[in-house]
Order: C-alpha cells, then structure tokens, then sequence
C-alpha cells in the first residue's frame, strides 16, 4: 500500500469513528418520552425474541396513533443485543444517554449487569416475569420491578398445580419431578424454591441442566428415561424447547406430564413439532395467546391496519407478543401513573418514571379501560413489593393453538416472602447498600 | 520530513536499547500517555467511557497476555476466556471471603490464581504442538465453564450462578465515575504494557521466540523447553487473568460463566491475529478494531438517519465486520501492526521517496 492511501485510509478511519463515537448520545431530547428497546432479532434466540419486540413496538406505535401519553409523543430506538451480557450493556451506555425512561433488559444476564449501574444512572428497570427474583424486595432494589412476577412464582404456582392435579399437596410425598434448565443464571432461578418446595412437600427434586443453547439434549433425556419422573418442568427458551419436546417425543414421555415455564410456552416453542406437542403445558403468567382481546383488535385497527405494522400480522395476538404487548403497556402505564402526580401531559424524568411503577395501580376498571380484560389480572405495586401480582394460569397446546386449562393460581407468599427478604438481604451485606427507610418511600412521592 | 532520525546518535547501551530509540517516537508516545491520562477524562462522554473506552482497555490487555503465549512464544491457546474467568472468579472470592482485602490486591490474586491454572493446563504443551495444542487449551475453556458454572462454591453459593461485586475501592478511593473506572482500567494496561514489553526485550523474551521459531533448535542451543513454554504460559495467563478481574469488577459489575465463554476465546484469538502476532502494539490495534469497528457500524445507520431493521443492521454488521477482517488479512496477512510499521517505514523517506 502506498504511504498515501495508507494515510487517507488511517486519516478517514478515525475521522469517522471519532463523528460516530461523539454524536451518538448527543441528540437528547427532553420533550418526548424515550423507550429504549433492547431485543434480539438475531441469533439462538431470535424466533422468540422477534415477536415480542413487534409487540412491544407495535404497542408504542398504537399509542402514539393513540395520541401518546396524555399527549407526551412517545420515542423508541431498538437496540439488538443478541442475548449476549456484553452488547446488552453496550446498548444500555448507548441508549441510556437519550433520556431513556425504562429499561426492559429482556435477558436474565444482562438484568444482573444493569442492575448494578442503574442505582447510579437513576433509571429503572423493569423485568417483566423474569429477571432477579430478589428484586422484588423494593427497599433493597430501589430501582427494579419484576412486575408480574418472577421465576419464583412462576416455579411455586406451577408446583401448586400439579397438586392440585394429584388431588393434594400431601400426595406429592414421593413424586419424583424433574427440572430440565437452561444452563445459565435464567434457568437456575427456579432451583432454590424448587428445593424450598421439595423439603416441605417431601417431593424427589433432580436437577438436569443443558448447555446453551440447548440443541443437544440427549443425554438429558436418557436420564429422564431411566428416571421416569412423574412431572418434566421445563426451563428452556428458544430452540431448546422445541428440542426438548422433539427429545421428549422420541424417548415416549408423555407431553402432558410435561410443563414449561411461560419462557418456553409460546408458539415458536410448538409450532415446529405440530401433533407431537399436543398436550404440552406451560405456564401462562397473566396472559396467554389472546388473538381476540380488545386490546389486540385495537392494535391492529390502529397499527396494522395503517400498513405500520411491525410483524406479521397472523402474529399478532400471539403468547411472545402478547408479552410484548403487555411489557410495553406497563412502561407506559408506570409513566402515566408518575403523570397523576407530577404534571399531566408534562415528560417525565427516568426518576419520575420509577415513582410511577412504584406506585402503579393497575385496577380492573383501567385494564378494561385499555382493552386489557381478560387478559391480566390488576397490578398494584408499593414500596416493599415491586412485583405487584403473583396469578398465573396453565395453558396447554391443542396441536393448533394455545388453550387455558386451568383457573388462576396464586404463587404461595408464605414461601417465597422469606426467601425474598434473604436474599434481598444476602444482596444488601454483599453490596454493603443500607435497606430503603420508610421515609425514603415516603420521601419520593413529596418530591415534585 | 519530520520523521527522521538523522543526527540522533547513540552513544552509550543504554540509549541504543531503550524501548523507543527514535527521539519522535518518544515525544508520540508520551504526548499519547499524557492525553489517555490527563485530557480524555475531561474530553469523553459517559457512553464513549462505558461502552467503548473500557472494555478496549480491558481487552487490550487480554489480548497482550494472549499474544505473549501465541505471538512470541508460538503456543496457540483456545482457553483465553477460561483463564480470563479463573482470574475473574478468584478474585470475587478473595473479595468476599477474606474480609478487608484491598482491591488491588483480589484482582492480582486473581491474576495469581490464573497464572496457576494456565501452567496447568500448559503442561500438555511440552508434548503436543500447534493445532493439537489448541485443541488441548480448548479443554481449559470447557473445565472452566463447567466448574464455574457447577461448583457452587466458587460462586459463594449464589441461586443463580451469578455474582456481583460491592463499591470498589483503591486505597480509600471510590471508583464510581466511569472517568475513575477508565483511569484505573488505564493504569493497569498502561502497566502491563510496560511490563510486557521489557519481558519480550530480555533474555526471557528471546527464549520464548527462540521456542517459537523452531524448538528443536532452541533446545540445542541451551534453552529449556519446560522454562520457556511455562513461563510463556504463566505470564500470559497473569495478563488475562487481570483483565478477566477488571472485566468483571470494572466493565460488567455481575456476571455469570457465559461472559467468559468460548466466544471470548476466539474474540481475542482473532484481535491477537488482526492486530499482528509478535507485536505489543498489535494486540492494542487488534482490540480496537474488534471493539470499536461492531460498535461503529452498528451505531451507522441510525446516525445518519438511514431507517433500517434492527435485524439487519445486526447482520449489516456480521457482514461488513466479516468483509474487513478478510480484507485486512489479505492486505497485510501480519496484522494491523505490520501496516503500522510500513507506514514508519514510508514516512522516514516521505517526502522524497527513492
């Protein structure tokens, strides 16, 4: 190469990497409601990630169709993350520089590394069903929200279930359940309340973890041959599940002893193995598949009907973009709840936006307002509980569709309270953070 | 014109051996120093900190360890993101488990615990060679993930398999600022790089590029295969261990074994080999291309406002990042360093070429 062009070359290289690298936080904007949304549109994981991005997309979209909030223009800008801690926490300095209001991590990895910078930036995250399941304890994570539940309820409600099915918790003495999870801080989740549970209904715990991204599973499920457990609990997400059940037809265990956490109870989970998942079960937390809820008939009257839809349209409705949906609606409803108190149709700072989600009063009367009937149950959160429901349901795949085929469930807080407040606890010692004062909650709600 | 060094004589052993015999290297090189240390932490912004500035560092100085082992002593290793998590893990533990250690201290223990664990695993290669080798590291790369991952101890009995680490403190400084937590990233990698560079530039240094070249020669003429190959191994599993500690400390704050999985191995296998095997300065070229050209064409369209799927960008991305690194490798099949030495070559005679 010539000294010249070698020179232009260097010379053009740094210039733009310096005009990207400078100018991309520097369009901050005070006067719209900015949602970053992470996602992973690509990789291991993409076929469940991508219809909950739609919906999450879609949602912001219809309300900004809808006139935003209370007349605030809502903004977002997608940022991939792949599934992977590092380029998650890229996305998180990248965005977080653009007023970012909430974070919506949508990875169990990446909501452990943010939550360790999000007390210091002063912006929430909000985890939706997965996430730390300590977190919940609000007077130590100030700044988490595992609204509607965490994998601890998830885990509890679905053992409350399979009692009920054996007529009794006392005739689980003896049963024999195993976990198969996906082998990361997501799948392991579970594992502690699993145990709490198994020491008091005398259940026969195994534990039988599969590597990322979970497409060889075979000796899992030799295991499960030998074993024969009476109930399969399925952590998985992504083409791990659908693995699992393509393992589980193949060694003959039967698909209805078999239920999935509602990371591994949607469509693209079933879809692929047809018949062979008729009688699967997962976990519906909150909502299922809900094709003819008002909400959704809105969205696509509203988006897709305009030709600004995100996704397919056969899509919509689906479990993960319901999921999506209803993730969307909480960072709005959370940014309309701080509206009440600091000023209607006023933008909302990152720290407004956290009193609003601690403070969220999802009643009956405003889920049916915004077209949410039927498809969760109200969330109220507070200082101590930034959960604010815990109801569940099973749903099981019919070979076509997804179908409720239980009534709603409530994950046990006698249980999981206390494993909660030590771990919060563990957290609070290892981090050396005080736990919050009572006039710290109150405090926030003075603060204009 | 400018770059020139006529007139600079050497005198004495001293300055013809010192690490920049050139006087305008030396004014570069300091002026470079004084503007890492002194101006970007009033220049950069928080994002350029946290997303770009720091983990160039961190893996700057992963991929130095690495490019010890694989550049100058010849040995290919696979198991760089397993060390990287030994070095991590170790120092969480040292951190947690003995009460009031300073923080520099459980990141060189982990560094300590890393150098061991990488002699280990060093061992085979006194037997076997070249690919076989690799092959034989990458069993380092799956111990690790699988111990970390399993025993539940080194996690201090975490639910989840993650850690997290409390307020990090220097000798009564807080490191909270993403200013701070760069300058400390700085001082460690401007450290090692030092540290580096005078142990290729002496005895022991040549005995690991003796090794590298042919070892059969090497060893007639007096060089202890077992010294050289282990020590090649120790120091360059310290380096990455340090950095591993620093990722996880400094760059993440939690992780879990996946931030240091076999991905991370090959990340910093290919920077090594981009920025130039055999080359300290390479291993810097080579960070920054990996960390900051994915960032750069990611950050693209959006900046100049070209509307376009996320999906796409992100496979945008894979292809024009894949497209370069070729071209690079064809280019100058010796790395980016190599192009920086033609370059100090050309310019010598610039204006006035023969």
């Amino acid at each position: 190469m010539k000294l010249k062009t070698l020179a232009l070359a260097a010379a053009i290289a740094v210039a733009g990497t310096c005009t990207v690298l400078t100018s991309a936080p520097a369009f901050a904007q005070a006067k719209e409601q900015f949602f970053p949304v992470l996602v992973y549109r690509t990789g291991a994981y993409a076929p469940n990630g991508v219809p909950f991005a739609n919906g999450y997309v879609d949602y912001l979209k219809y309300v900004n169709a809808k006139g935003g909030i209370n007349g605030v223009k809502v903004t977002w800008e997608e940022c991939e993350t792949g599934y992977a801690t590092d380029k998650g926490v890229e996305c998180y300095e990248r965005l977080k520089g653009k007023n970012a209001t909430v974070f919506q991590p949508l990875s169990t990895g990446i909501t452990f590394a943010i939550t360790e910078k999000a007390p210091g930036d002063k912006i929430p995250i909000i985890t939706a069903g997965y996430g730390r399941s300590e977190s919940t304890d609000g007077m130590v994570f100030k700044w988490n929200f595992p609204l509607t539940g965490t994998y601890w309820d998830a885990a509890d409600v679905l053992i409350q279930h399979i009692a009920k099915l054996e007529g009794g918790f006392d005739k689980l003495k003896g049963k024999k359940i195993a976990l198969v999870y996906h082998d990361s801080p997501y799948g392991k989740e579970p594992i502690a309340l699993l145990q709490e549970r198994s020491k008091l209904n005398g259940f026969d715990l195994s534990l039988l973890p599969v590597a990322h991204p979970g497409i060889e599973q075979k000796a899992t499920w030799l295991q499960i041959r030998q074993n024969r457990p009476d109930y399969v609990l399925l952590w998985g997400w992504g083409v791990m599940n659908s693995t699992a059940i393509k393992e589980a037809v193949a060694t003959g265990y039967p698909r209805d002893k078999m239920y999935g956490v509602w990371w591994a109870g949607a469509e693209p989970d079933v879809k692929d193995v047809g018949d062979g998942a008729k009688g699967y079960h997962a976990l519906a937390l909150q909502h299922g598949a809900e094709p003819n809820s008002k909400i959704v008939q809105d969205v696509l009257k509203e988006v897709h009907d305009k030709g600004q839809g995100t996704g397919p349209r056969e899509e919509v409705g689906q479990v993960l973009y319901m999921r999506g949906l209803m993730s969307a609606m909480l960072s709005i409803e959370g940014v309309k709840r701080a509206q009440e108190r600091f000023g209607k149709g006023k933008w909302m700072s990152s720290e407004q936006a956290r009193w609003g989600y601690e403070n969220l009063a999802l009643d009956q009367k405003k889920l049916d307002a915004l077209g949410f009937t039927g498809v969760m149950r109200p969330i109220s959160t507070s200082c101590a509980d930034h959960r604010g429901a815990v109801w569940a349901r099973i749903h099981t795949w019919n070979g076509s569709k997804w179908e409720f085929t239980s009534d709603w469930y409530e994950a046990d807080q006698t249980i999981i309270k206390p494993m909660i407040k030590s771990a919060a606890d563990k957290y609070a010692t290892e981090k050396k953070i005080p736990r919050r004062t009572f006039e710290d909650c109150q405090s926030d709600t003075q603060k204009g | 014109m400018l770059y020139r060094e006529n007139g600079q004589f050497k005198t004495n052993y001293a300055s013809d051996q010192q690490i920049f015999p050139i006087a305008q290297d030396r004014v570069v090189i300091v002026a470079l120093l004084a503007f890492a240390f002194v101006a970007v932490p009033f220049l950069a912004s928080e994002y350029l900190f946290r997303a770009v500035l720091i983990p160039f560092l961190i893996l700057s100085l992963a991929a130095l360890g690495l490019n010890i082992l694989v550049g100058y002593c010849g040995q290919i290793s696979l198991g760089t993101g397993g060390f990287m998590a030994v070095g991590a893990y170790a120092a969480y533990n040292v951190l947690v488990r003995i009460d009031g250690v300073p923080l520099v201290v459980a990141i060189l223990l982990g560094g300590v615990c890393a150098t061991v664990v990488g002699v280990l695993f060093g061992i085979p290669s006194l037997r076997i060679k070249g690919l076989y080798l690799a092959v034989a590291t990458l069993a380092a790369q799956f111990f690790c993930d699988w111990a970390f991952l399993r025993v539940r101890w080194f996690t201090n009995n975490s639910s989840s398999g993650s850690v997290n680490v409390g307020e990090l403190n220097f000798f009564g400084w807080v490191i909270d600022t993403p200013a701070e937590k760069y300058l400390f990233c700085l001082g460690f990698v401007a450290l090692f790089a030092l540290l580096a560079k005078n142990l290729v530039r002496s005895h022991i240094g040549r005995e690991w590029m003796a090794m590298r070249d042919m070892d059969v020669a090497a060893s007639v003429i007096g060089i202890r295969p077992v010294y050289a190959k282990l020590t090649a191994f120790a120091v360059s599993s310290f380096f990455v261990g340090v950095a591993g500690a620093l990722w996880g400390f400094v760059h993440l704050g939690a992780w879990e074994p996946a931030a240091f999985n076999i991905d991370r191995s090959f990340q910093l296998l290919f920077m090594v080999i981009i920025g130039g095997l055999g080359s300290i300065m390479g291993s810097f070229f080579g960070a920054a291309f990996i960390v900051v050209v994915p960032i750069v064409l990611d950050n693209a369209p959006i900046l100049f406002g070209i509307p376009i799927d996320t999906a796409t960008a992100s496979h945008l991305t894979f292809m024009i990042f894949g497209a370069l690194i070729v071209f690079f490798l064809i280019v100058e099949p010796h790395g980016l360093a190599r192009l920086w030495s033609i370059g100090k070559e050309k310019l010598r005679l610039w204006p006035f070429p023969h």
